[in-house]
């Protein structure tokens, strides 16, 4: 609290015109919830580090991005941009001094933001604590160091422009829309992307796999992505980090744990509607593996031995405590990599207010041989009427080594 | 010189069952709590995961939960005539180590005592005429009683899920259940578990005998269980590894499975790990304590001042450091007065093991608390007037593990190692069932808890001495109990029978329990408890001391659930009474 008044009391002394009435409480709340919704401190706080004060390693395809100092520090935050400096980095992806910013910064979707919400937003910024913390933001290597090289990729990828309502769909839907699209940039991950790092037309919401893990699809077609889930599924699980199909973890544990168990239900009601309307690719019918192919047998047997006691011999796992293995979008997903990621590595459950247990998984790897990954990962994609491509035994040594080169 | 750190409003020494519950309570109440935990971190994934929890060498043999004796130990002598020598590994209990403490690798089963256990001297007296009771047995009533500490049952139970059939709920009996236990407010949280077939078996026996077997009430859940915290666990896997183990798969009800994922993350908590604390500090008057000093694992030393000082450590080093810190007057056998280690008690347990020819009992399915039991000679529920002894124990069929190293069985005579044995423990493993007495033991004048003259600890303080010997009262006990039990085993049609009542002397090289009591007992009177009915010191008002500590005598039933009652009897007391007018809550 003393670190917020402070912020205003300096900010106040030095620049007065600038911020007119934007302490008014409400609308610094009002930011600060936007703020959560769109999860700036996923990228602008420094583990251990003060809020917003950047610092933070982003991973990108291309190499690491160094998130920026966005406390309201004169000289080396953005005490001294001006609104429309700050209007123009979300709406337009340009720092203060005119250069482009990279889309790890996620403008291609904040542009979709409504100049009212943006200077909500910066209102709240404005009472925080000013840090001094000079960052270098832009680590990457030649040729993605050339900040230049952005105004082509703009020209290609980048459409700014405030959402539009669809007056053919409900305000829920609209809502919903405008969330999912603009600030909590769900798209961000789950969006399949080019080898520029765009979003590939026809992959919106798709699915990508990033960061060691397999972002699922959250369209809904044909049994996959969120097909199954109703719209009280997608909000008990944004809510609490868990659900009757899934459990949080990862990269989405740390999105439910900073944001969207602080959503308001309402808000998470109209993203579940929006989200529950995407629909995916059509005409993917799978065919679950023969239950007596030797790989399936041998999947199974493991299964038995290692799996069962927890996610119990029919999958269906124990609710709030160990994962659902039938209908999950995670199991069954194209890309059998987070399936990977947690049989190998173990994994932790989102801890939330709502399912404080947070229960792990332990790691396999030491335990389970290539073959025997690629076996159960098989079976559990092919039983209890999961259908997804068999996963191979070259699948996970690739696997093991992405996983080992992040831990390096 | 110890480095002075911030003070805070709670210090507690150990974070256990005890610790974490009145962690939890107090930082509910908005005080800023400080836990000091002599051992490590403890996480399922990472500690006892699925992976290889079920490792009887690991953790059994090789001890990996418990206290290492080199960091700490205590001494043993039968008698005062004795000279006591340290116990250099462990054997006849299991002293705890870590977060979690014995939560982490207890058995879980989760018995209340009966009514009669709280006021067992008066009760006994006015039975029996006070002519009956040993000379030299120095039993107490409790300064509470069952129904003061019902709701706090009802507490621990719904955090831990357990698993049960409520024998009188609100003083209605119900069939099915324990005939015997004092009125339930509700129905246990979770149904019982299922029973194996040797329960089962056992359990007929025991109708046709004429009594009424129950199931054991397990911290073991029967199926998922989401507590009051928001906390789930899962259901049982009946594998057979609950005690010296920890459950790999969030099922075993314990600190971790029930409170510290809500407790770790409050701001207002903070625990401190491989931390020993060396001694409660008090003021000039010693009549306050003013925090706690404790050493780390760099060998630096730390004092964390505090307003209230909470011991919540194993039962056997809270009156370790009680003694250390000079807090209350050291218990003197001659004189029979002080109160610091006195009425020290532990617990007394047989068996019978029964060798069938045509029975397959698969004991590898088990859980550390299923089983059928029957109370009919437990505490005061049989008329004690002809057998020349007072106390008992439940006993029945309680099927908790069938583990490969140590739960292979064969009659007395075979060989201990070679073909021959062997030979018979594959013959033996599926058919042989072990049933078990559960007894109670009482406090004398001679068993006792108190600094040893000779040996220093890894800090150069003098260790603690014990000073025990199982009694003849407990012998005959044990002995009757052991015979009852025999008479229904023999019922299920076993070739051959082997007796094993508990004897004296105390072996302390042979696991019996870790159900080691009393030593700061509470009570109403200050000459014969070191802490009162709210577990308050008489001594010192702001230090409160927890655990099977309290106990002035050991009833037959283990202790835990009366461990986590007392716990959050004392959160009550604090809550509602300590912290609105700091002082003593018990006029001496």
């Amino acid at each position: 609290m003393r670190a917020a008044v402070l912020g205003v009391l300096l900010g106040a002394a030095i620049a007065p015109a600038a911020w007119g009435a934007a302490q008014d409480f409400d609308e610094v709340q009002r930011g600060r919830y936007l703020a959560t919704i769109g999860d700036c401190t996923a990228c602008h706080t420094a583990p251990g580090g003060k809020l917003m004060a950047g610092g933070r390693s982003i991973e990108t395809p291309f190499g690491n991005i160094v998130s920026p100092n966005i406390t309201p520090d004169r000289e080396t935050g953005i005490g001294a941009w001006t609104d429309d400096q700050f209007y123009a980095s979300m709406h337009d992806g340009t720092s203060a001094d005119g250069d482009n910013l990279y889309p790890a910064m996620p403008y291609p979707h904040f542009t979709k933001v409504t100049r009212d919400d943006v200077m909500a937003i910066r209102a709240w910024l404005n009472t925080l604590e000013p840090v001094v913390n000079r960052v270098e933001a832009n680590q990457l290597p030649f040729p993605f160091n050339i900040r230049a090289a952005m105004i082509g990729w703009n020209e290609l990828f980048f459409t700014p422009g405030v959402w539009q309502d669809d007056p053919k769909k409900s305000a829920e839907w609209n809502r919903g829309g405008y969330l999912v699209e603009g600030l909590a940039h769900c798209g961000a991950c789950h969006s399949a992307k080019n080898m520029l790092g765009a979003d590939e037309s026809g992959g919106h919401l798709q699915g990508y796999a990033l960061q060691g893990w397999f972002a699922p699809a959250i369209t809904s077609g044909d049994g996959v992505g969120l097909d199954k889930w109703t719209e009280d599924d997608i909000v008990e699980y944004l809510k609490t980090g868990t659900n009757r199909f899934a459990t949080a973890a990862g990269p989405m544990a740390e999105a439910v744990s900073d944001s969207t168990q602080h959503i308001s239900i309402a808000d998470l009601r109209a993203m579940a509607a929006y989200l529950k309307d995407q629909r995916g690719p059509s005409g993917d019918k799978r065919k679950p593996m023969d239950a007596k192919d030797p790989v399936m047998r041998a999947g199974e047997a493991i299964y038995v031995d290692k799996c069962a006691a927890c996610h119990t011999m029919n999958g269906e796992g124990i609710a709030r405590l160990f994962p659902t293995l039938s209908a999950s979008p995670t199991v069954e997903a194209e890309n059998p990599l987070s399936v990977l990621h947690v049989i190998l590595n173990g994994t932790r459950a989102v801890q939330t207010r709502l399912a404080p247990t947070a229960p792990a998984m332990p790691a396999f790897s030491w335990e389970l041989t290539d073959a025997q990954v690629a076996a159960v990962a098989t079976y559990v994609r092919n039983a209890w009427g999961n259908a997804a491509p068999a996963v191979t035994a070259g699948d996970v040594s690739s696997a093991r080594k992405t996983l080992e080169a992040r831990r390096e | 010189m110890a480095r002075k750190l911030p003070a805070t409003d709670v210090v507690i020494v150990g974070l256990g069952w005890t610790g974490s519950i009145l962690a939890h309570e107090l930082t509910e109440a908005g005080l800023n709590v400080v836990a000091i935990e002599r051992g490590p971190w403890r996480d399922t994934s990472s500690d006892f995961p699925v992976t290889y929890a079920q490792d009887e060498l690991r953790y059994h043999i090789r001890h990996e939960l418990f206290l290492r004796p080199a960091q700490e130990t205590l001494t043993f002598r039968h008698n005062a005539r004795q000279t006591a020598l340290p116990m250099r590994t462990w054997g006849t209990f299991m002293p705890p180590n870590g977060v979690g403490g014995g939560g982490v690798h207890w058995n879980a089963e989760t018995w209340r005592f009966l009514e009669s256990d709280f006021v067992l001297k008066s009760h006994l007296t006015d039975r029996y005429g006070a002519k009956f009771l040993p000379d030299d047995m120095t039993i107490q009533d409790w300064g509470v009683t069952y129904a003061d500490l019902e709701p706090h049952y009802d507490q621990f139970e719904y955090l831990c899920g357990t698993s049960g059939y409520a024998g009188n709920l609100a003083g209605q009996k119900r069939q099915g259940g324990n005939p015997y236990e004092g009125p339930r407010s509700r129905e246990y949280p979770t149904p019982p578990q299922k029973q194996p077939y040797g329960p089962t078996l056992w359990a007929k026996a025991a109708v046709e005998s004429g009594f009424q077997p129950f199931p054991q009430p397990s911290g073991n859940l029967s199926q998922a269980y989401t507590n009051p915290l928001g906390v789930t666990l899962g259901p049982c896997t009946y594998c057979g590894y609950c005690e010296w183990f920890g459950c790999g798969n969030y099922s075993k009800a314990s600190p971790q499975t029930t409170i510290l994922p809500t407790l770790l993350p409050k701001e207002n908590f903070k625990a401190h790990t491989l931390c020993t604390v060396q001694r409660i500090n008090t003021d000039g008057t010693g009549k306050r304590a003013t925090g706690v000093t404790y050493i780390d694992s760099n060998g630096e030393e730390w004092e964390q001042p505090a307003d209230l000082v909470l011991l919540c450590a194993f039962q056997l080093f809270n009156v370790h450091l009680l003694l250390l810190s000079g807090i209350g007057t050291p218990y003197d056998p001659n004189t029979g007065e002080g109160v610091i280690g006195r009425n020290y008690s532990y617990q007394v347990t047989s068996a019978v093991d029964a060798f069938f020819e045509d029975q397959n009992f698969n004991p590898f399915i088990a859980s550390g608390a299923i089983g059928m039991c029957i109370d009919d000679f437990n505490g005061d529920n049989f008329d004690h007037g002809s057998l020349g002894f007072v106390g008992g124990g439940y006993i029945g069929a309680v099927q908790t593990n069938g583990r490969p190293i140590l739960g292979t069985r064969a009659p007395s005579g075979t060989p201990s190692w070679g073909a021959e044995w062997k030979k018979a423990v594959a013959e033996h493993y599926l058919s042989t069932y072990t049933t078990v007495t559960h007894g109670s033991c009482y406090s004398y004048k001679d068993c006792f808890l108190d600094l040893d003259p000779t040996y220093t600890d890894a800090y150069g303080r003098k260790l603690l001495r014990m000073t025990f010997d199982f009694h003849d009262n407990e012998m005959k006990m044990s002995q009757y109990l052991t015979d009852r039990l025999a008479d229904i085993t023999q019922k299920m049609g076993p070739k051959v029978m082997e007796k094993h009542p508990r004897t004296a002397p105390y072996n302390v090289n042979v696991y019996q329990t870790t159900h080691t009591c009393g030593g700061a007992v509470m009570g109403d009177d200050p000459k014969t408890s070191a802490v009162n009915r709210y577990l308050q010191s008489w001594d010192v008002p702001n230090l409160f001391v927890f655990g099977a500590t309290a106990f002035p005598q050991n009833a037959g039933y283990n202790p835990t659930n009366t461990v986590g009652a007392l716990a959050f009897w004392g959160a009550k007391a604090i809550r509602e009474q300590y912290l609105k007018n700091p002082g003593p809550l018990v006029q001496a």
